[in-house]
């Protein structure tokens, strides 16, 4: 699959549409508290606006702003963030995932678990759009090594 | 939702599903898939259950359908050998 268009009106339209669907899923993993939506479905539109750049722009400038050697490494970030806060609160002497022990200093339990439950929607949705855009990065690659 | 808007939605959510099955270019079945995720999408809503229609509307619409045509442009018609 060749990459690029030459038309004017995908490059623009991209370029222009991208930035807003990048807003809105870190509008839905930073209210996955109180509406529908959370980490997946955050970091599912993340990866969106990612790979609508990645279609339409060049060779050379579709990986400025997210390297294709970033991926697998920041989404194992992801899943740390996430084991890492169940594993405090483990340690701590509750259950896993138990925000209301989390060592923060000078925060009544509401807090805690309001800051708890945070972590873990950034974490996952980290995890995922590095995930799916790491997936797409492999299926373009393969094409690469059989045609040598 | 009104009941009459909800049996248009399932007409043509059959339509769509069986014209993705039996079409024979496959890039229109992906089109067509993607159609019938999205109508799948606005049926959950108006059942109540929104956080399962966001999921679907931003995975079955927006990246499965990417990485289908992906998978699509990676094949040939005629093969090598």
């Amino acid at each position: 699959m060749k990459h690029g268009s030459s038309s004017p009106i995908i490059l623009l339209l991209s370029r222009v549409l991208s930035p807003y669907i990048m807003l809105f899923g870190m509008y839905v993993i930073f209210h996955g508290h109180y509406s529908p939506g959370g980490g997946f479905q955050g970091g599912a539109l993340l990866a969106s606006s990612i790979i609508l750049i990645r279609i339409a722009m060049e060779e050379k400038v579709h990986q400025l702003h997210f390297n294709k050697a970033y991926g697998i490494p920041l989404g194992a970030v992801g899943v740390l963030i996430f084991f890492g806060v169940g594993f405090i609160s483990l340690i701590m002497g509750g259950y896993f995932l138990d925000y209301s022990l989390l060592p923060f200093p000078g925060m009544i339990t509401a807090e805690l678990r309001f800051y708890g439950i945070l972590l873990i929607e950034v974490g996952v949705g980290l995890a995922v759009m590095t995930i799916l855009v790491a997936i797409y990065d492999n299926l373009l690659e393969e094409d690469d090594d059989e045609s040598i | 939702m009104h009941w009459e808007l909800e049996i248009v939605l399932y007409i043509f959510l059959v339509i769509s599903a069986v014209v993705s099955l039996h079409v024979k270019d496959l890039l229109t079945a992906v089109v067509s898939l993607s159609v019938f995720s999205y109508i799948l999408a606005m049926l959950f809503v108006s059942m109540g259950a929104i956080d399962v229609g966001f999921t679907e509307a931003v995975v079955g619409a927006g990246i499965t359908g990417v990485l289908y045509v992906v998978m699509i442009f990676r094949t040939t018609r005629r093969t090598n050998d």
